[in-house]
């Protein structure tokens, strides 16, 4: 339970930081995507399922004020969060560059999978302007935000699996 | 044996690829059903609108509050210097405007000679402040703090610095969200003034960072457009009102087909500094109805 509320708290302080704090602090127009620092780290830190759960959410949270359909935010994140999700059994806490890749790989794969859905259908056929101009200003921004974010998300994962941890014993 | 099987002293779990696999089915459901209707904006925009809106607005304001404070210091020998030359520029206009006070009381008199006088300025406006921006960066919508309860409707325009904005699209509660013009998936029908020839501006994002929007399917037979010449919306448009303004051409090219025109307009608004906009609360169709009645 306290994990749920923890992690419903988490989502919605990043999707508040996303939309108010960043557009300030944006560099060209360009934003952070701390959504998916979240569903990457939360996947590749607490497997499939968990990772899946929270990308939904988080991209659901899109959709409802952003999206023009609801369910398309919702199910690239879905994927996104899934797929660092088979990562787990390779992450160890201590190392970063595991985590650093993955995450700027998953913007990546998000940007262009954005791209080909949101414009290349309707002809806007320029990949290398969005390329650039878009998608790899966007991955860059965020793995630097990662370097901010993700200790905090690691600490907080961490506090609650020692404290889950605990509780397990005390029930054995 | 199914993978779905509760073992003993285990708490029952779906696996993750049947999960993500019933999620899936669900977005697409949800894809397909909200492509035409808004059948779940309203619980779903209600939820979000009392979790949410109440912190962006908290944040927006402080946000503003800081930006205004540090404008503030850095302005105060700007605004001195300002002053001076404004006061200049006071006498001047004061002359000015009584010229131009004798040529509107001419006009009046001539408009009502001519029974003339169009449904002008005359629409009514609410104000909103910007509280939240695009989560991605592919589009460029906004969400203001003015929703359904007051009085706000999907489809209203939405107006700042004496131009067109965009309109709202999504209502909740307490927010509405606004897509703006220069969103790549945007299309306004519009037309040249003093001319009256129709155009369509689309927004572009290879565009919006040279602070320009395209237009397109300009048919200008007697080539009597120039750079620098006025766009408003257009009366046919079934979702913008009338005569609003968008902004002045920039370029014109003739396209391939010698026929259309294209080119680009600089809008009055900045979209990037925008931070209250007036929301016009009738609707298109509205008024259509209206005049109908009468």
């Amino acid at each position: 339970m306290l994990r749920k509320t923890v992690t419903a708290l988490l989502i919605l302080f990043c999707f508040l930081l996303q939309t108010t704090v960043f557009r300030s602090l944006n560099f060209g127009g360009i934003i952070p995507n701390l959504m998916i620092i979240l569903t990457s780290s939360f996947g590749f830190m607490r497997g499939e399922r968990e990772g899946l759960l929270i990308g939904f959410f988080c991209g659901l949270l899109c959709d409802v004020f952003y999206g023009d359909i609801l369910g398309f935010y919702a199910m690239v994140l879905m994927y996104v969060g899934f797929v660092n999700g088979k990562f787990s059994g390779i992450f160890y806490p201590q190392d970063i560059k595991l985590p650093m890749a993955l995450i700027l790989l998953s913007d990546l794969t998000y940007g262009v999978t954005c791209y080909v859905l949101l414009f290349l259908l309707r002809g806007r056929l320029d990949f290398t302007y969005y390329l650039l101009n878009i998608i790899v200003p966007e991955a860059i921004y965020t793995i630097i935000v990662t370097l901010l974010l993700y200790p905090l998300v690691l600490g907080i994962n961490g506090i609650l699996e020692a404290r889950e941890k605990r509780r397990a014993q005390i029930f054995v | 044996m199914s993978p779905v099987v509760k073992k003993k002293g285990e708490k029952f779990t779906i696996p993750s690829k049947y999960l993500l696999f019933v999620l899936t089915v669900l977005c697409c459901v949800a894809m397909l059903l909200t492509f035409g209707t808004d059948l779940f904006n309203i619980p779903l925009n209600s939820a979000a609108g009392y979790v949410i809106v109440p912190f962006q607005q908290g944040i927006s304001k402080t946000g503003e509050w800081l930006s205004r404070r540090s404008d503030e210091l850095k302005q105060i020998r700007d605004l001195l210097e300002e002053n001076a030359r404004l006061k200049d520029q006071v006498a001047e206009l004061t002359s000015e405007n009584t010229v131009l006070q004798q040529n509107y009381y001419e006009l009046n008199r001539l408009e009502d000679l001519l029974e003339l006088k169009e449904e002008y300025n005359q629409y009514t406006s609410v104000g909103a402040r910007i509280i939240s921006r695009d989560s991605g960066n592919w589009y460029s919508n906004f969400v203001v703090d003015k929703g359904y309860e007051d009085g706000i409707a999907v489809d209203m325009n939405v107006m700042a610095d004496g131009g067109l904005v965009g309109r709202v699209t999504s209502v909740g509660p307490n927010w509405a969200k606004v897509t703006s013009i220069i969103s790549d998936h945007s299309n306004v029908s519009a037309t040249v003034m003093p001319e009256g020839d129709n155009l369509i501006v689309s927004g572009d994002l290879q565009l919006m960072k040279n602070g320009v929007i395209r237009f397109s399917q300009l048919l200008d037979g007697d080539d009597g457009v120039e750079p620098g010449n006025k766009v408003v919306t257009s009366s046919i448009s079934d979702k913008f009102l009338a005569d609003i303004l968008i902004g002045y051409i920039d370029t014109i090219n003739l396209d391939a087909n010698n026929l259309t025109k294209s080119g680009y307009i600089t809008p009055v608004v900045d979209f990037e500094h925008m931070e209250e906009v007036l929301i016009l609360t009738q609707l298109k169709t509205q008024i259509e109805e209206e005049d109908a009645q009468e």
